[in-house]
């Protein structure tokens, strides 16, 4: 048999010349250095994925990075110190830890400013404790990051505030950001964690974050993340969460931004009777893509897991949901119900939903649906024939369509704030 | 007021209305009544904009200016109220939400500014007391959970808070029992001005026990057949619409 030799894209070759780079300025020996190596030998050996490999068949990133940009430098002084960045959503009163081109920023942010229970720090080991490099996106990750920024809320502490870990490029031009936070709830902890992503509009970034979750038993997390990157951004990012025994947790993303998003989820019950609510909205229009993928793993019994995500797709855009619930042979009791929307608002908007089960115990309950639609023309006619113009009854129609995903968000100000995020979204869609 | 003028309108290649005059004066109630299929809730629709039917021939004036034309919510702000048949449940939109939408929508298109919070909250309160509307119904989503007797109240509120020129009310009295038909025909009859008119679709006679019209046109098979007063309400429900079918057939 004659060897395969991959032909590498012209991207893949950049990605491993960058890790060579990258290697000679990081320390030459050590875990950190053995697993970023690691997860690039698993990324060569695949290259980007195609639209043959399952997961990636609606993103075919091995197509859709054709350049890969140059890692971005260390950033402008003082640029983290911006009162503008993160405060789109308005003031939450929030501990913030701002992370610039993927490096924790001194200043406003700074560990020190987080309550007692909780501690900062920045890691040298990659390694990932809920993704796996399997993925090759995980993978990049994990060989390019060049911090691990790690959060850990001790055993029992009920953070007041919620913590904004606030993403941000400062970029002049084309660059890519590499960059993993890793969030650690001790037992009967609760926390409630928002993450933003900035980037400029004027500039084709790319990023790649992977973000670890782990709640211990009977703590309980809430999780938003916002995806306000730039016009021309391209945006892989990557959610873990695992989940102890008795512990809970909401994960909502709300999607804004980007050319090029994917977004993937890996959720693992780890432990028995936990319960886990997903939900997104996402919002297209021009010619953008955006592919959210995920997999709730079921692998102990009696765990409970709802996802519930809503995409409005306007002009040319694509979306793509794929959501898998795994249900592993002694997870018995499980109960999992997974939901995906879409709302077409254009001719020439298309939407791909692929909703799985993979069952292998027998006492279960689970259950999955997709719809794709238009608005409904009685309720336009019903709300235009009390005075309100075409778009704005859209827009009203639309907003109630994808608010119900951010309706879990129990904080007010913060629901409020992605609400904000919804109105400003069919305020552009309404002046065009 | 609202003139129409020989209108004939269709529905999927299938033709509703067959040469439909009438003229409503201001301060006139004129009622429509007719048997089911004659073409009442079209007219209503095709009045009011729905898309779903195309207008081949006729005119629907609003003081003097035709307005087939015009999109539904260019009607509303001209002054024109459609109160449904069937009014739609919209999860996710708060009553409250939709009224100013609604109310500042058609004032803007008519130059003026918006109302403020203050005055709104006190418009929409006087109303929806006089409708037997509570607080907690204004707190829901827009018709949700509603009864049909309350959906067709907060139709009335609409019609109250917006202040149109001319009120189409397609079968308002369907559904409701006697309490609820007395609330609503009230909360009509306490609408009723020197410059406003009325244009309302029933089946029965016994919504204008209640709301005593000026005029009574009967429809059949998509035309008036006949037109007359008050008293030609209580003839039908005494001897029928068959004699108007068999008219409408010569």
């Amino acid at each position: 048999m004659t060897a395969l030799t991959p032909v590498r894209t012209k991207a893949e070759t950049a990605l491993m010349a960058q890790f060579e780079a990258l290697r000679r300025e990081l320390p030459k020996k050590g875990a950190a250095l053995a697993a970023r190596q690691g997860a690039m030998a698993a990324f060569a050996a695949t290259g980007l994925p195609h639209r043959r490999i399952e997961a990636y068949h609606y993103t075919d990133l091995r197509n859709l990075l054709r350049e890969a940009a140059p890692l971005a430098a260390a950033p402008t002084p003082g640029v983290g110190e911006s009162v503008e960045a993160g405060r789109f959503l308005g003031d939450l009163g929030a501990h913030e830890i701002i992370i610039v081109n993927g490096r924790a920023m001194a200043g406003p942010g700074e560990g020190s400013a987080l309550p007692p229970g909780v501690t900062f720090a920045v890691a040298a080991d990659p390694t990932p404790i809920i993704l796996d490099v399997s993925d090759a996106v995980v993978a990049l990750n994990t060989a390019l990051a060049r911090e691990t920024v790690t959060l850990k809320v001790k055993k029992g502490v009920a953070v007041d505030r919620p913590v904004h870990v606030v993403f941000i490029q400062d970029a002049a031009a084309a660059q890519a950001v590499f960059a993993r936070l890793r969030v650690e709830v001790a037992e009967g902890a609760r926390l409630t964690l928002l993450e933003t992503h900035e980037a400029p509009n004027a500039v084709a970034t790319q990023s790649n974050i992977g973000v670890e979750i782990a709640v211990g038993d009977g703590a309980h997390v809430e999780h938003v993340r916002v995806n306000a990157e730039g016009e021309q951004a391209l945006t892989l990012s990557s959610l873990g969460l695992s989940l102890g025994r008795s512990a809970s947790a909401l994960s909502v993303n709300l999607a804004t931004g980007s050319a090029l998003a994917r977004h993937q989820i890996l959720a693992r019950f780890a432990g028995e009777e936990a319960k886990l609510t997903l939900a997104g909205v996402t919002m297209l229009d021009g010619a953008r893509h955006s592919d959210t993928t995920l997999v709730v793993d079921h692998a102990v019994p009696g765990g409970q897991s709802r996802e519930l995500f809503k995409t409005a797709v306007d002009d040319r855009a694509v979306g793509v949901f794929q959501g898998k619930i795994i249900v592993r042979p002694h997870a018995q009791k499980t109960d999992g119900k997974m939901m995906s929307a879409a709302l077409l608002l254009s001719e020439d908007a298309a939407m791909s939903n692929k909703p799985e089960l993979e069952i292998f115990a027998d006492d279960v309950q689970c259950g999955h649906g997709a719809t794709c639609g238009t608005l409904d023309d009685n309720l336009l006619f019903y709300l235009m024939a009390r005075g309100i113009p075409r778009r704005e009854a859209q827009a009203l129609l639309i907003r109630s369509f994808l608010a119900e995903a951010i309706q879990d968000v129990s904080l007010e100000g913060l629901r409020e704030g992605l609400g904000g995020l919804i109105d400003a979204w069919l305020r552009r869609r309404g002046t065009r | 007021m609202l003139e129409i003028r020989n209108l004939h309108a269709e529905i999927e290649g299938k033709p509703i209305l067959k040469g439909v005059s009438l003229t409503v004066k201001p301060g006139e109630v004129a009622a429509i009544m007719g048997p089911n299929g004659s073409g009442k809730s079209t007219l209503s629709y095709v009045i009011a904009g729905k898309q779903d039917y195309e207008v081949t021939q006729g005119e629907v004036l609003l003081d003097g200016e035709d307005v087939l034309a015009l999109e539904p919510d260019e009607r509303a702000a001209k002054g024109l109220f459609l109160a449904f048949q069937y009014p739609l449940e919209i999860p996710g939109v708060a009553t409250m939400t939709f009224l100013k939408a609604a109310l500042n929508a058609q004032r803007k298109k008519r130059g003026e500014d918006e109302i403020s919070p203050g005055d709104f909250i006190r418009s929409v309160n006087r109303v929806a007391d006089g409708l037997g509307i509570s607080k907690e119904m204004l707190r829901r989503a827009l018709n949700v959970g509603f009864s049909g007797g309350e959906k067709k109240r907060m139709e009335i509120l609409q019609m109250a808070l917006l202040e149109p020129r001319i009120c189409v009310l397609d079968e308002t009295d369907s559904g409701l029992d006697i309490d609820a038909l007395r609330i609503v025909a009230d909360g009509v009859n306490a609408l009723r001005a020197k410059n406003r008119a009325f244009l309302v679709i029933t089946h029965y006679q016994r919504l204008l026990s209640h709301i005593v019209p000026d005029t009574v046109h009967v429809m059949a098979d998509g035309r008036i057949v006949t037109t007359g007063g008050a008293e030609l309400a209580h003839e039908l429900e005494a001897k029928g619409y068959a004699d108007f079918a068999s008219l409408a057939a010569q």
